[in-house]
């Protein structure tokens, strides 16, 4: 059964994680796209992967640099073309 | 929603600020085929209403004054009567490997997927408590995900009490049936919850008990929640009388601060019907339609029943404290494991010592956690009330002057 979002799917936005372009539904947030890419949003101060956890805005689990502006909840914004997002992972990232 | 549409339906100049990208909450997000849902958004878009959105509230520099931070400003809201919707989050707790990517919220997990998430394919245990833990399998389920198990650690006493008691709640059970056609097939079990969550970089396996035994589930996601708990961050910043975590209000949604209403989660978790008739109330109260706000007492009334039922059936049952073990992580910003906490007597010790709670959630995800875990009551809330940047605190003295 097809839902009512994907019958009239505009087309998918491209934008960079960590460098290497990924395409996603139009609308879709930035925390979609980080795991399109198959990455963990950020480090633990302990080192650990991280990626989003409440997908509301609260946790601050999906924090990423969105076009250099760091600390950015990316669950909580929406993909543009050409945006550029890097995760905040330590070491080879 | 409801309380700007009904304030502004009584000729009362309203704003509404979200958050959040677009209006209607957690629930309504991604825009749900839902009547009710479609209703509201419709009479909100032809309402007269100023609309801010993708804004967030965090500080009071005066009384009837508010400050909000967007994308890249702040902006200054002025009032004379103010209705918090602050609405709810889930309730995390911590187990072994609950920090893996891939374990999320139930309705985490369900943000994500509304938010473009490709789920087709995947497998996903669902696990916690609460009647959000089926309406999300069921979405998962339509869009194409696999569910193994979905594991609830109410008791199936509690939960046939609950059954019986729904008899009140026509809406509920027909809700129910549709619930139980779309997971035709697929297990659901109480008594359950996780105890570890498996993997390296990424989440592969999920430990369930299961009436007491255990069982190992290989999966994609584990999209886990142990019901809601109220923001109550914004009313205690406001100084709204707070008793047992809920915000206290009068018969007209009024809080203990004069013109301030709350509606919604806030003062009692009773799910969208509660929060759309207290909002309505509040609305109608702060536009000073007494006579109106009165008519929706009695479905009030009920829609509080139904939230000190939900209460009672998911309640979280003691051997969940034993779930965390010495090293697993509770304070997920800060990496603090329980041993660390263990140490302590309260919320404020721990925090001092440890840095629990000191992370940019401010303990959104740990505090209830804690509360679970060691009875601690966080104190006091300071602005800002979120995270903000420093630009954003650097202009509070300016639009004071």
């Amino acid at each position: 059964m097809p839902s009512s979002q994907s019958r009239s799917m505009p087309s998918p936005v491209t934008l960079s994680v960590n460098g290497s372009p990924v395409a996603v539904p139009a609308g879709a947030t930035v925390a979609v796209a980080v795991a399109m890419a198959g990455k963990a949003c950020r480090t633990s101060v302990s080192g650990e992967p991280r990626g989003p956890l409440c997908g509301m805005g609260i946790c601050f689990e999906c924090r990423v640099s969105i076009n250099g502006r760091r600390h950015c909840r990316s669950c909580q914004i929406v993909c543009e073309p050409g945006m550029e997002v890097k995760t905040e992972v330590k070491a080879n990232g | 929603m409801a309380a700007a549409v009904r304030t502004a339906e009584c000729g009362v100049r309203v704003g509404i600020v979200d958050d959040n990208a677009t209006f209607g909450g957690q629930i309504w997000r991604g825009g749900t085929p839902d009547g009710d849902a479609v209703k509201w958004h419709g009479l909100l878009r032809d309402a007269d209403v100023t609309k801010l959105y993708g804004k967030r509230v965090f500080h009071q520099p005066e009384a009837e004054v508010l400050l909000a931070e967007g994308a890249d400003d702040i902006c200054e809201l002025r009032y004379t009567n103010l209705v918090v919707a602050t609405g709810a989050r889930e309730r995390f707790l911590p187990f072994p490997g609950w920090t893996l990517p891939n374990v999320m919220g139930a309705g985490g997990l369900q943000a994500m997927v509304k938010s473009g998430l490709p789920i087709r394919g995947k497998r996903v245990v669902v696990a916690g408590t609460g009647p959000l833990l089926l309406v999300v399998a069921a979405y998962l389920r339509k869009h194409g995900a696999e569910i193994p198990i979905i594991c609830e650690q109410a008791s199936w006493s509690s939960l046939a009490r609950f059954g019986a008691a729904l008899f009140g709640y026509p809406d509920k059970i027909s809700q129910g049936r549709q619930l139980r056609k779309e997971l035709a097939g697929v297990p659901f079990v109480a008594n359950s919850w996780p105890l570890a969550a498996h993997g390296g970089q990424s989440l592969e396996s999920v430990t369930i008990s299961r009436s007491g035994k255990t069982d190992v589930i290989p999966c994609d996601y584990l999209a886990c929640g142990f019901h809601l708990v109220p923001n109550v961050e914004l009313p205690l910043l406001l100084g709204c009388q707070i008793r047992g975590g809920y915000v206290q209000v009068d018969d007209f949604q009024q809080t203990s601060v004069k013109r301030v209403f709350c509606a919604g989660e806030p003062t009692a978790i009773g799910g969208v019907e509660l929060a759309l008739v207290e909002g309505q109330i509040a609305g109608l109260a702060a536009a000073e339609e007494t006579a109106e706000a009165r008519k929706l007492f009695g479905e009030r009334r009920k829609a509080r029943r139904f939230a000190a039922l939900l209460d009672r059936t998911f309640r979280l049952r003691p051997d969940l404290k034993d779930l965390p073990s010495a090293e697993t992580i509770v304070c997920r910003c800060e990496d603090v494991p329980y041993s660390r906490l263990q140490e302590h007597r309260s919320w404020r010790a721990a925090k001092l010592q440890t840095r629990c709670g000191m992370g940019p959630c401010q303990g959104r995800v740990c505090g209830p956690a804690t509360q679970f875990l060691f009875q601690w009551n966080p104190d006091s809330v300071r602005p800002p009330v979120f995270p903000v940047r420093v630009e954003s605190l650097a202009g509070v003295g300016k639009s004071g002057e």
